[in-house]
């Protein structure tokens, strides 16, 4: 008998031959012939370009071709908006995106302005040092504050000021829910820049076939699909000439959703002209300046409550820094206004933003996407409201939750996929307490802590809560089939960057079909495969293309059914499919391979029935109506030395709901690999920049990732209220690790210092940073 | 990230890689165990013409007790070779404590105990010690051999007393007194990284308890290993307590200059240093005590 294989922990298929160093990236495509580009980057931030001597580039040995703006022709375009904005009550938006190379003026360091192309990589890199280009050197706009000014330099002079975008978004009428609080809390919150770091930076290849007239292009990109419709489209090809291929991917995290990156179109172009294959693989230095950021905001946020604690309404203005363009449109921003809401009911809610042009990189989501930015705002402003009412902290919170009888919930703003935001379903409370069992909240409180406190150690608790939008449409597809061999394959649009779709997919198909795990074969993020789809983001993978995959599943099941019910001259209804066999219910003798049943849906001779279909194969789309709410708590406990102000994690807890869990092993991974990039962001990562503009530690010896000595252990618990807006129930869980790790720090830290009053206001934190706000220094 | 296109050679000889330095001059640069010169060329901030590689030199090699409880290191000797070396333990407990702050152990397997001081990073852990026990640094080229004290060898950031044709050959670490105490602490934003601060304390006491010797070094301060003459002066002839500690760890202030950077203000630094300061100097004057 199969066991249902859904909601177990299952080991994931793909890992032996990820763990072996068999499985394919972008750099193990090796073509006879191919070429190998290195680009002259910017090394302003800001500045027009008066001349670009390319001589001696030309004459050195090896290179094939070199390439500026002026070269590309009608080729040469700014990419399109890959996201429109949103129907909101107040938008205004300039819509700024790239060249593929910087023609008259360059927007930040790192902004590519020259391609070589050579026979090799190393060849490339000295051609492209040879490059001179004469800039005239501008101000930079680098702080927020400071590119609203009157006198701030321009980053693009036609839009007339640095405002990327404004947006007012309201619930209700806050300033009359203001004017009843009894207690009114502003503050003005930092979260500042950081970047993704994926273990595989980006990477495009690109072969043309000119005898089969077929583009291939292997990149490791998010979303293979509309990287095909626009290539096709850009170089005037049938989207069935040219073939995208994601192989694995080292992580992409979201800055690997663009559409396009002046690469992904350059190289191709190249290869097509050249009529050679070409690599360009992103370098590590490349990656820090050339691949999108996320973060930097300033806000300034009020929270109005009554003296029992009930939230009567938030204010939030805040500033967004977009980065030199704006080609993802406002899905951060937009995300940060959503979020801030978390599992409260906030019945008034007045939030408004500007996205700024600044010379540094292009800012698109990074796992969270925003989120973390209004989950810090909501979850300081309780934080300080608890203190300011001596209240509980925890108490406020649950005081304020909204209840299971009230979903859906609608907080009338309008949401990233352009809905209203509404959450689907949620039952915080047991989620809260779960959190506090699990870090031992009250023993810790009443006992631990008074004691290692009177020892002298600064020790401290945090808990914080918040709900993630997930599961987004638009849609996703699937095409599952039972081979003559009775193996099947399952084939969907979006990619892999090591979700486990290769295992979780398998999973929903196995319990559909009975058929054991390892005759699951998973193709993902080929447009050779399958041709319909968006991309894997927004923590939608399971949700979207798995209801899809369970569809189709069931969708081949039926069939099954039919044909096993004729095969084996029973009732549809007494069919069962087991191991790979459907066999009559009760009477296991009678049974028949699915093999054999593939076999004769695919007759060679003879004929059929007309309508028949051949194959045991179905194809189903997912499109749900809006997306899925997940939500959790995070607890840690935490310790600082009093001295040098480092910190030790003693203990971290995740609680986490994202409905019913398809296999807890990957749902516990991503927590783990999303709280670890949340430590990073909250203690350890940033980007900083001086005031022209240079970003001062590009490389990972100054860009501190936290390593497996600063990530500490986890547990982790999970509640499952399902969703229902998709067959499975299931919610995203992708990005759930990383939101809340900020304002999780800072409580607990606050807790630590607690003799010091010290009010924490900025993320992310450092010893320095810390020493220096509790000790006065030059804060 | 490549490296400019340079000429590659790999001598097996002593004698050999010096001609080659003779001949090759400030073009030429020593290829040890590659940690700090590979990823500089990578970012093409180092461009030598010419790479002298003298891991083929195998004599350069080995960690070799002296008659005088000291000990020598030839230049080539891996950092991890020293780190878990029994004589090493015994007769310089301070580089002991000290090598697994040095990176991390990957980079420790390629990385040269000579590397590390020929390179003279002022965040680099190894100078700092240097300096505090008072090595010899043995130099030679094809014109002969010399030795530079610590204190002399390193001139400031990046900044050695090798000319451009000599080879750092090996170190001479003398034996410790008797009623020493050694003691390595630094502070790093991660287990590995350089150090935002970090300090080597040698003090030796005198029959009656009072301090006979006192040597308080840092790394990370300056931009050379920064010695505090004043925290040695504060202590000397007095018993070490706590509060005199605690005085020696002030006086140290006027010895430094801290600059601030991305990871860490001069203020923070300034008083990292004091916490150095007093952490190093008790847990020095305890060993010593032992
Ligand atoms: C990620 C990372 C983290 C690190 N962290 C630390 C750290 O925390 N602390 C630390 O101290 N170091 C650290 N290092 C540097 C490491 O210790 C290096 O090994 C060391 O600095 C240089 O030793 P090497 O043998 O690799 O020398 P190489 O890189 O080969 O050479 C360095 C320089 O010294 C010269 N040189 C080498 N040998 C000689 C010689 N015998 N005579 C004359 N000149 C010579 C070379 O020409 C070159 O200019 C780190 C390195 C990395 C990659």
């Amino acid at each position: 008998m199969t066991t249902k294989s859904f909601g177990q922990r299952i080991k994931r298929n793909e890992d032996p031959q990820l763990l072996t160093g068999r499985a394919q990236f972008v750099d193990d495509v090796h073509i006879p012939g191919m070429l190998h580009v290195a680009f002259k980057r910017s090394d302003y931030a800001h500045a027009r370009i008066t001349g670009i001597d390319l001589e001696a580039a030309k004459s050195m040995p090896g290179v094939v071709a070199v390439y500026t703006a002026e070269d590309l022709g009608d080729f040469w375009q700014p990419s399109p908006l890959l996201v429109p904005p949103p129907p909101a009550e107040h938008v205004v938006f300039n819509k700024r995106t790239s060249g593929q190379l910087a023609r008259s003026k360059v927007r930040f360091v790192g902004e590519a302005i020259v391609m070589v192309v050579a026979e090799s990589r190393y060849l490339a890199e000295d051609a492209a040092e040879t490059i001179i280009v004469d800039y005239e050197p501008l101000d930079a706009v680098v702080g927020l504050e400071a590119a609203l000014t009157e006198d701030s330099a321009l980053v693009h002079e036609d839009v007339g000021s640095n405002i990327g975008a404004h947006v007012i978004q309201r619930k209700g009428d806050y300033d009359t829910a203001r004017a009843q609080a009894d207690l009114v809390i502003s503050r003005r919150l930092l979260y500042d820049r950081g970047t993704a770091a994926p273990m595989e930076t980006r990477g495009v290849v690109a072969h043309y076939d000119h005898l089969a007239r077929h583009l291939t292009v292997w990149d490791s990109t998010q979303a293979p699909i509309p990287i095909r419709n626009g290539l096709a489209a850009m170089f005037g090809l049938s989207e069935r000439q040219v073939r995208v291929i994601a192989p694995f991917v080292g992580g992409g995290f979201g800055p690997k959703v663009m559409m396009f990156y002046p690469e992904e179109t350059l190289v191709p172009w190249a290869a097509i002209k050249l009529e050679r294959p070409v690599k360009w693989i992103e370098d590590r230095l490349e990656n820090f300046y050339a691949m999108t950021h996320e973060r930097g905001q300033l806000h300034d946020s009020e929270i109005a409550l009554t003296k029992e604690g009930k939230i009567l309404g938030v204010k939030d203005v805040f500033l967004h820094d977009t980065g030199a363009y704006i080609p993802y449109g406002l899905t951060v921003p937009i995300n940060t206004q959503c979020t801030l809401l978390g599992p409260y009911v906030v019945p008034h809610y007045y939030t408004e933003f500007k996205a700024l042009f600044t010379n540094k990189t292009v800012v698109t989501p990074y796992r969270g996407a925003g989120r973390q930015h209004g989950v810090f705002v909501m979850e300081r402003l309780l934080d300080i409201a608890a203190k300011e009412l001596g209240m509980d902290p925890l108490e406020l919170r649950r005081i304020n939750f909204i209840q299971p009888e009230q979903f859906p919930w609608c907080n009338e703003i309008i949401y990233q996929d352009f809905t209203k935001l509404t959450y689907d379903s949620g039952n915080y409370e047991p989620v809260l307490d779960k959190a506090m069992r699990m870090i031992g909240w009250d023993e810790w409180r009443q006992n631990e802590q008074p004691r290692l406190r009177a020892e002298g150690r600064k020790v401290g608790i945090g808990l914080v809560m918040y709900v993630e939008g997930t599961g987004i449409g638009p849609y996703e597809g699937a095409r599952v089939q039972v081979e003559t061999t009775g193996k099947v394959t399952i084939v969907t649009g979006i990619g892999t960057q090591g979700q486990g779709h290769y295992t979780s997919f398998a999973q929903i198909a196995a319990d559909a079909l009975g058929v054991p795990m390892k005759d699951i074969y998973i193709s993902t993020g080929d447009t050779g495969q399958f041709s319909w789809g968006v991309g894997t983001f927004a923590s939608r993978g399971a949700v979207v293309a798995g209801s899809a995959v369970y569809s189709a599943a069931q969708m081949v099941r039926e069939k099954a059914l039919k044909q096993a019910a004729e095969h084996l001259e029973a009732s549809e209804a007494d069919i069962e499919l087991v191991d790979g066999f459907a066999q009559v219910r009760g009477a296991p003798g009678a049974r028949v391979p699915l093999a054999t049943l593939a076999a004769s849906a695919n007759p060679l001779r003879g004929a059929v029935r007309p309508g028949t279909e051949p194959g045991l194969e179905a194809t189903a789309y997912f499109g749900p109506q809006m997306g899925t709410t997940a939500s959790g708590a995070h607890a840690m406990i935490v310790e600082v030395d009093p001295e040098t102000y480092q910190l030790k994690i003693l203990k971290y807890v995740v609680v986490h709901d994202c409905g019913p869990l398809i296999n807890p092993l990957i749902v516990d991974g991503q927590v783990h690999g999303g709280v670890a990039q949340g430590i990073g962001n909250a203690f350890y990562e940033q980007l900083i920049y001086d005031e022209t503009g240079q970003l001062l530690n590009a490389s990972f010896m100054d860009y501190l990732l936290p390593t497996s000595t600063d990530v500490p252990r986890m547990e982790l618990g999970h509640e499952e209220t399902p969703s229902p807006l998709n067959p499975l129930g299931v919610k995203g869980a992708g990005e759930a690790g990383a939101i809340p790790v900020g304002p999780l720090f800072a409580q607990a830290l606050e807790d630590a210092l607690i003799d010091s009053g010290l009010e924490i206001l900025e993320i992310p934190l450092s010893p320095s940073r810390l020493w220096e706000l509790v000790e006065g220094g030059d804060a | 990230m490549k490296p400019a296109a340079f000429d590659y050679h790999a001598p097996t000889t002593l004698d050999e890689a010096l001609a080659l330095l003779a001949a090759y001059g400030d073009e030429a640069k020593i290829l040890a165990g590659g940690q700090s010169l590979i990823p500089a060329m990578n970012f093409r901030l180092a461009q030598p013409a010419i790479l002298v590689d003298i891991n083929p030199v195998t004599t350069l090699v080995g960690i070799h007790a002296e008659g005088d409880g000291g000990l020598r290191i030839g230049t080539m000797t891996r950092q991890r070779t020293v780190e878990h070396s029994d004589l090493v333990a015994a007769r310089a407990p301070l580089l002991a404590e000290t090598m697994p702050h040095i990176a991390h152990p990957q980079i420790r397997n390629r990385g040269t105990f000579g590397g590390s001081l020929a390179h003279a990073d002022p965040a680099s852990e190894l100078p700092a010690v240097a300096v505090a026990l008072g090595m010899t640094l043995r130099a030679q080229s094809t014109r002969g051999e010399r030795d530079i004290d610590a204190t002399d060898f390193f001139q400031g950031l990046f900044a050695t007393a090798l000319e451009p044709d000599e080879m750092l050959i090996e170190v001479l670490i003398p034996a410790l007194p008797a009623r020493t105490g050694t003691a390595f602490a630094e502070v790093a934003r991660r287990h590995g990284d350089y150090a935002m601060a970090g300090a080597a304390a040698v003090v030796t006491l005198a029959e009656d308890g009072t301090i006979a010797a006192c040597k308080l070094v840092y790394l990370s301060i300056g931009d050379a290993p920064v010695e505090s003459h004043s925290a040695a002066s504060a202590l000397l002839g007095v018993i070490p307590t706590d509060e005199a500690i605690r005085a020696a760890a002030e006086a140290m202030e006027q010895d430094i200059d801290p600059l601030g950077d991305i990871h860490a203000t001069a203020a923070y630094r300034r008083h990292l240093a004091k916490v150095l300061a007093r952490r190093t100097l008790a847990s020095a004057v305890a060993r010593a005590r032992n």
